[in-house]
C-alpha cells in the first residue's frame, strides 16, 4: 500500500492550567490500523478532538495525504468533508430509524424532497453486504446489538467517503464474539486502503489487530512503534512511564503480616455482570489492605462497584461476615461497607452543600430518613473529623465547592469513616490532588488497617499501592487475572501480570 | 435473511407481515383492531342507537374533524420529542377571531379565514423559535402560548358570538351525499349518508401530514431528531431549523383545525375547546406515538380520535351515565396503552 494519509506535527494544545498536548506527532499511512495508547490524561482524546475539529489547537500542523498545505478542521462536519470520520463508543445513530435510514440520514436518495425508499434500501443492502455484514436493513436499528449498531455507524462513515476512520474505544461494550466481528471488518477496510486510528485500553486487542502503536503520556509523544517489535511489557512501561529495568521493589516500611487464617470479612464467589466485569472470586480479611492494579478500563472500578452493589451483578454471591448480601448499596452500607467513588465531582461531592452536610450524608442515609441526626451531633462529628483528617476549611459550614480538590477528597473519605465501616473501598482517592495530601491519605489507609478496618485501595500509581497494600488483585480486560501477596509484590511482578501473555518472560 | 428470494409461502408471508408490523407498527395494528372490535360490539349492543348505520360513523368524523387535524399536528410535534399544549387555546382564539371579524367587523368570510391561517403560522413560528433557537422547554413555551391565546380570546370579547355570515354558513351546511349505504326512515323515505366538507378537508390535511412524515426527507429528519437530537446533529442535520419548521407547521395546522372546529360550532366564545390539546395528545398516544419522541404515525392519531369518539358515542347511547364517564374510560384506555407500550419495549430489550 504505502502512501501517507495523515501527518500531525508538533501539535500543542492548552487547557486552562494544563498542557494537554505538548508537541505531539502522529502519522497514519494507507492500509494501516494504528493504535493510540496512553493512560488517563495522556491526551488521546484531545488529539482526536483536535484532529476532528471538535477542539481548536494552538500550534502545529495537520497535513492530509501528500499535500504540503496544512489544514485546520473547524467542525466534525468539515473533517468529515475531508474524509475523516469518527465512530464513538456510544453509537451516534437513531435507534428508531431503520438501518437503511441511518446510513442515509441527511442524504436520502430521491427527488423533490421525497425519499425513494426502494432505492435507499437497495443501496443500503449493497453497502452492508460490501462490508460483509448480512443484516436486514429495513428493520429498525434498535433491534440489533450494540456491535451491529457500531458496524452500521462505521458503514455510514465509510460510505460518506472516509479515508481516515477513527474508532474511539469501540469495543468497551462488546463481547468477545462481537469484538472478533468488528476486527474482521477493520481488516477488510484496511485491505481497501483505509487508515484506521484505533483508541482502546485493551492490550490484547492492540496485539490482535493493530500494525502500529503511538504512545502518549501526560500530553507528550512517547514514540511510534511497530506492534511486532514492541513486547507487551515494554508497552505497559512506556504507558506508565517507567523503564522496566529501573524498577526495584519499593515496598514501604515492613508491617506485620495480615492474619489470613480466620474467616474472611468479605467474600465474593463467581460475582460477575454480563457486559461488565467477568466472574471473579475475592476474599478480604480483617485489617487487610487489598489493592487492585491494572490499566485504565481493565475493570478495577467495575470490580469495586460490583462488590458494593453500585452495579448490580447478575451472577454469583457476596457474603459479609457470613451474611449473604442483596447487591444493593444500602444493604452493603448496613453490612459495614463504605465506597468512595472514582469520580469525585459527579458521584461524590455535592458541590453546593456545606462541608458538614457532605460529611454526615452517608451516616444519615444509613440511619434512615426518620431518625434524623440532631444538629448538635452533626456539628460535633463534623468538627471531630475536620480535625482528624486536617481538612483545610474556613468552617464546617463552608460550601464544599470552595475547598481544594485534595480537601474535598478528604471530606469524602471522612464521610465514610464517620459510618465506622468494617470495609472501605477507595477508588482512586489520590487522583488529582497534591502530593502532600496523597501521602496523608496513604498514611490514613495504613492506620485504618492497623485498627482492624479492611480497605480496598485502587490507584493508577503502582508505587502508591506498593506502599499501602498487603495484597493486590491484578485486572486485565475486565478479568481478574491473578493475585499477588506480601513478598510477591513488586513493580515488575505487577507489570508482568498486567501485561499478561508473553509478559511473563 | 433472504425471504425476498424465496417464493410465496405462508411462512414467508407471515415473516414479512411480522417485519412490516414490527414493534410500534404492531401496536398501531392492535389499536386499529381494537377500534374495529369496539365498533363491532357497539353495532350489536347499541342497536337502538343505530350503530349499524353508516351515517353514525360519518357523524363521528364530522364532529371530530377539527380534532383529527390537531391530533395529526400534535403527533408530528411529539415525534420530535416536544409537545404543544397551546393548541386548545389556539382553537378558541381562531374561532373567536373568525366570529368577531365576520360578525362585528363585517370582514369577508374568506379574508377572515386567511387572516386566521396567517395568525396560526406566526403563532407557531414564535413558539418554534423559542423552543429551537433559545432552547426553552417546549412545555413551558407552549404553556405560555396556552395562557396567551386564551387571554387574547377574552380580550377580543367576553361575549358569545354566533356566526351568521352567509358564506360561512354555506360551508357549514354544505353536504356531500354518498350513493350507497343509506337507510329508510320511519316514513319510508330513503336517507342517503352524507358528510360536511370539513371531513374532506380534515382527511386531506391528515393525508398530507402522513405523506410528509413517511415519504419526505423533512419528515424522516423529524423522526431522526426524535430518535436522538445529538446524533442527528452529528449526522449533519439542521436540528434547529427542522424543529422551527415543525412548530410553525403545527401552528398552521392548529389554525386549520380551529377553522374546521368552527365549522361545527359556528360560534366564538372564551371557554371553547377547553382541554382540546389533551384530547389530541390522548389520541396520539392511543395511536402509538411515544411521548419520548421518535415513534408515531399520523394514521395512528386518526384511529386514536375515532376510538375516543366511539367511547363518547357509547356513553351517549347508554344514556343513563354522566357524560364525564367518557373521560374515565379514556383514562383507563390510556393506561392500557401506555402499559402495553412499555411491555413491548421491555420485551424488545429483553430479546436483545
Amino acid at each position: 500500500m504505502g502512501g501517507t494519509l495523515l501527518r500531525m506535527r508538533n501539535i500543542t494544545k492548552n487547557f486552562p492550567g494544563v498542557l494537554a498536548l505538548d508537541g505531539v506527532d502522529f502519522t497514519l499511512t494507507r492500509g494501516e490500523i494504528h493504535a493510540l495508547m496512553g493512560e488517563n490524561g495522556a491526551g488521546k482524546s484531545t488529539l482526536i478532538k483536535v484532529l476532528t475539529g471538535a477542539e481548536a489547537f494552538e500550534s502545529g500542523e495537520i497535513y492530509l495525504e501528500d499535500s504540503d498545505t496544512p489544514v485546520v478542521n473547524d467542525s466534525p462536519q468539515q473533517a468529515q468533508g475531508r474524509g475523516i470520520s469518527t465512530v464513538y463508543q456510544e453509537v451516534n445513530l437513531c435507534p428508531n430509524l431503520t438501518v437503511a435510514e441511518n446510513l442515509f440520514v441527511g442524504r436520502q436518495p430521491g427527488r423533490g424532497g421525497f425519499v425513494k425508499w426502494s432505492e435507499m434500501n437497495r443501496r443500503a443492502r449493497a453497502v452492508m453486504s460490501g462490508l460483509g455484514i448480512d443484516i436486514d436493513v429495513e428493520k429498525p436499528l434498535e433491534v440489533y446489538s450494540v456491535a451491529i449498531q457500531q458496524m452500521v455507524a462505521i458503514a455510514r462513515a465509510v460510505d460518506i467517503s472516509a479515508k481516515v476512520l477513527i474508532l474511539d474505544e469501540p469495543t468497551s461494550s462488546l463481547d468477545d464474539n462481537e469484538v472478533r466481528k468488528l476486527f474482521e471488518l477493520m481488516r477488510k477496510l484496511r485491505g481497501q486502503g483505509m487508515g484506521i486510528i484505533f483508541v482502546t485500553h485493551f492490550l490484547e486487542q492492540v496485539y490482535a489487530v493493530c500494525d502500529k502503536i503511538t504512545v502518549l503520556r501526560n500530553g507528550q509523544f512517547v514514540g511510534e512503534y511497530d506492534v511486532a517489535s514492541l513486547p507487551r511489557k515494554e508497552l505497559v512501561s512506556k504507558m506508565l512511564g517507567k523503564a522496566f529495568d529501573d524498577l526495584t521493589s519499593i515496598r514501604g516500611e515492613e508491617r506485620g503480616r495480615v492474619d489470613r487464617s480466620g474467616d474472611p470479612l468479605i467474600s465474593a464467589r463467581k460475582l460477575g455482570e454480563r457486559g461488565g466485569i467477568r466472574e471473579f472470586d475475592l476474599d478480604v480479611y480483617p485489617g487487610e489492605v487489598v489493592g487492585l492494579a491494572g490499566l485504565l478500563g481493565s475493570g478495577r472500578t467495575e470490580l469495586a462497584r460490583a462488590i458494593y452493589g453500585a452495579d448490580r451483578p447478575d451472577s454469583g454471591t457476596l457474603t459479609a461476615k457470613g451474611r449473604k448480601l442483596a447487591h444493593s448499596p444500602l444493604d452493603s452500607m448496613k453490612a459495614g461497607m463504605g465506597f468512595c467513588p472514582e469520580n469525585r465531582k459527579e458521584e461524590g461531592v455535592i458541590a453546593d452543600l456545606s462541608v458538614r452536610e457532605n460529611l454526615i450524608l452517608a451516616e444519615q442515609t444509613k440511619r434512615g430518613a426518620f431518625r434524623l441526626m440532631s444538629r448538635a451531633e452533626q456539628d460535633k462529628l463534623a468538627d471531630e473529623y475536620i480535625k482528624i483528617l486536617a481538612i483545610k476549611t474556613p468552617s464546617a459550614e463552608t460550601p464544599i465547592k470552595q475547598l481544594s480538590g485534595g480537601n474535598q477528597q478528604k471530606v469524602i473519605v471522612a464521610r465514610w469513616l464517620l459510618t465506622r465501616p468494617d470495609f472501605l473501598i477507595l477508588d482512586e482517592p489520590t487522583r488529582g490532588i497534591d502530593v502532600g495530601t496523597k501521602t496523608e491519605i496513604q498514611k490514613l489507609v495504613v492506620k485504618l488497617a492497623s485498627e482492624g478496618v479492611s480497605v480496598m485501595f485502587i490507584s493508577s500509581e503502582i508505587d502508591e499501592m506498593l506502599r499501602t497494600c498487603d495484597r493486590m488483585g491484578i485486572m486485565r480486560d475486565m478479568v481478574k487475572v491473578g493475585e499477588l501477596a506480601d513478598e510477591e509484590l513488586s513493580s515488575s511482578s505487577i507489570m508482568s501480570k498486567i501485561a499478561g501473555g508473553e509478559g511473563s518472560e | 435473511m433472504d425471504d425476498k428470494k424465496s417464493g410465496f409461502s405462508p411462512g414467508s408471508l407471515w415473516r414479512s407481515v411480522k417485519a412490516r408490523f414490527y414493534g410500534n407498527n404492531f401496536l398501531l395494528l392492535l389499536t386499529f383492531v381494537l377500534f374495529v372490535a369496539m365498533y363491532g360490539v357497539g353495532m350489536i349492543v347499541f342497536q337502538d342507537a343505530h350503530f349499524d348505520r353508516f351515517q353514525v360513523f360519518l357523524n363521528m368524523l364530522m364532529s371530530n374533524s377539527g380534532l383529527i387535524v390537531i391530533a395529526a399536528g400534535m403527533t408530528m410535534v411529539l415525534i420530535t420529542g416536544g409537545i404543544d399544549i397551546s393548541v386548545g387555546s389556539q382553537v378558541a382564539l381562531y374561532c373567536m377571531m373568525l366570529a368577531y371579524m365576520m360578525e362585528r367587523q363585517g370582514v369577508n368570510c374568506y379574508v377572515a379565514i386567511a387572516v386566521v391561517m396567517v395568525t396560526g403560522v406566526v403563532f407557531g413560528f414564535v413558539q418554534g423559535w423559542l423552543v429551537s433557537y433559545l432552547k426553552i422547554q417546549p412545555f413551558i413555551v407552549t404553556l405560555a402560548g396556552m395562557f396567551f391565546a386564551r387571554g387574547m380570546t377574552a380580550v377580543i370579547t367576553a361575549d358569545t358570538i354566533s356566526i351568521n355570515n352567509a358564506d360561512f354558513l354555506g360551508m357549514v351546511n354544505a353536504t356531500i351525499e354518498f350513493p350507497f349505504g343509506g337507510y329508510y326512515n320511519k316514513a319510508g323515505k330513503y336517507m342517503a349518508p352524507f358528510i360536511h366538507p370539513n371531513v374532506i378537508l380534515a382527511l386531506i390535511a391528515l393525508a398530507a401530514v402522513y405523506i410528509m412524515l413517511s415519504r419526505t426527507r423533512f419528515g424522516r429528519n423529524i423522526y431522526a431528531i426524535g430518535g436522538g437530537e445529538q446524533s442527528s446533529m452529528l449526522m449533519g442535520l439542521n436540528v434547529r431549523r427542522t424543529k422551527l419548521i415543525v412548530y410553525t407547521l403545527n401552528g398552521f395546522l392548529a389554525a386549520f383545525g380551529g377553522f374546521l372546529f368552527c365549522l361545527n360550532t359556528a360560534a366564538g366564545y372564551v371557554e371553547q375547546a377547553k382541554g382540546f390539546e389533551m384530547q389530541a395528545i390522548a389520541a396520539s398516544v392511543i395511536g402509538g406515538t411515544l411521548l419520548t419522541g421518535g415513534v408515531g404515525n399520523a394514521i395512528g392519531s386518526l384511529v386514536g380520535v375515532l376510538i375516543q369518539a366511539t367511547i363518547q358515542s357509547f356513553i351517549t347511547a347508554i344514556g343513563t351515565l354522566s357524560s364525564w364517564w367518557t373521560s374515565i374510560v379514556i383514562a383507563a384506555l390510556l393506561c392500557f396503552f401506555i402499559v402495553l407500550q412499555s411491555v413491548f419495549s421491555y420485551i424488545r430489550s429483553k430479546r436483545k
